[in-house]
């Protein structure tokens, strides 16, 4: 049953990852991508880890993808030059990929002798006593509180800097400068002009 | 029955479309953003798996650090494809080869 739902899965991810690298159209090859990655959350669930499956939905799917999604239908691609040479390295990137496909089953030992390596029965997490989340949360605010932390950091600075290169001024455009609306003075704005008093013709003679 | 060597060669097989998507695809940034997403989604497969042979955390957790990187560069990739796109009209990386902005 188990292996049944692994083929299915598997054979879902590796489809929709060969339509990303191959279909035409940008919109279908993320739509595809998001597949891929629904396929591998779902690989992720058999592994029994569901943590890392449900945050590959709700980030990657819910997050990252919808980002690529948006700024492939925000631009105005030309497809057609983007295509040219296609054809022409379609073999040398069979030849190269399903070499180093080869080398890398080589290298891992799937096809000499471990192949029988099954998995043991006991969840690692539950034999510990404990669900997935509580696992992965323990090790992270124990052991890997600083790399946490950092990683923290990392995204924070990544929020500024997507949006500090995306922030356009225009020139003809008018906006609000919050900074220099809230230091202005008094004395910026109103001038207070020394006048001799008018008196009304007929008034001012008495 | 299931076993490591499903995952590791699944995780072969991605790894390996990903590299293929980049030589095919080198004209779209686009693209090559996307494979280098698929690249690290068959580490992140490699990981898990090996974490629940093992029964350690080191793995899972390593995932969540990819994933934390991967959403940074995603961000990031995609802001300078946006500002790069507002001044060149063009994502083509054969037309993309003047150093100054």
């Amino acid at each position: 049953m188990e292996l049944i739902a692994f083929y299915l899965f598997a054979a879902m991810a590796v489809v929709s990852a060969l339509g990303v690298i191959l279909l035409k159209n940008p919109v279908h090859a993320v739509l595809c991508l998001v597949l891929t990655f629904f396929s591998a959350a779902c690989l992720f669930l058999l592994l029994q880890a569901e943590f890392l499956g449900v945050v590959l939905v709700l980030v990657y799917v819910g997050a990252v993808m919808v980002l690529f999604l948006f700024v492939v239908m925000m631009l105005d691609i030309n497809t057609v030059p983007l295509r040219e040479g296609f054809a022409r390295y379609l073999p040398a990137a069979a030849i190269v990929s399903g070499l180093m496909f080869v080398q890398m089953l080589v290298l891992l030992g799937v096809t000499t002798g471990e192949r029988g390596v099954a998995f043991p029965s006991a969840d690692p997490a539950q034999a510990a006593g404990f669900s997935n989340l509580e696992w992965i949360g323990r090790a992270l605010f124990s052991g890997y509180l600083l790399p946490f932390q950092i990683a923290a950091v990392l995204l924070t600075v990544a929020i500024l800097v997507a949006v500090m290169l995306t922030l356009r001024r225009r020139p003809g455009a008018r906006h609000q400068d919050a900074a220099r609306q809230s230091t202005v003075r008094k004395e910026d704005r109103l001038r207070v002009l020394k006048m001799p008093t008018e008196t009304r013709k007929g008034e001012g003679a008495e | 029955m299931i076993t490591l060597a499903h995952f590791l060669t699944l995780s072969a097989l991605l790894f390996s479309i990903g590299i293929a998507g980049i030589v095919i695809n080198r004209k779209n940034i686009i693209v090559l953003l996307m494979c280098i997403e698929l690249m690290l989604l068959a580490v992140s497969i490699n990981l898990i798996a090996f974490s629940r042979f093992l029964g350690d955390v080191d793995g899972q957790v390593f995932v969540f650090f990819i994933l934390t990187v991967a959403a940074a560069e995603a961000a990031i990739g995609l802001a300078i494809l946006v500002t790069l796109f507002r001044n060149k009209r063009t994502i083509n990386v054969a037309e993309l080869d003047a150093m100054k902005g």
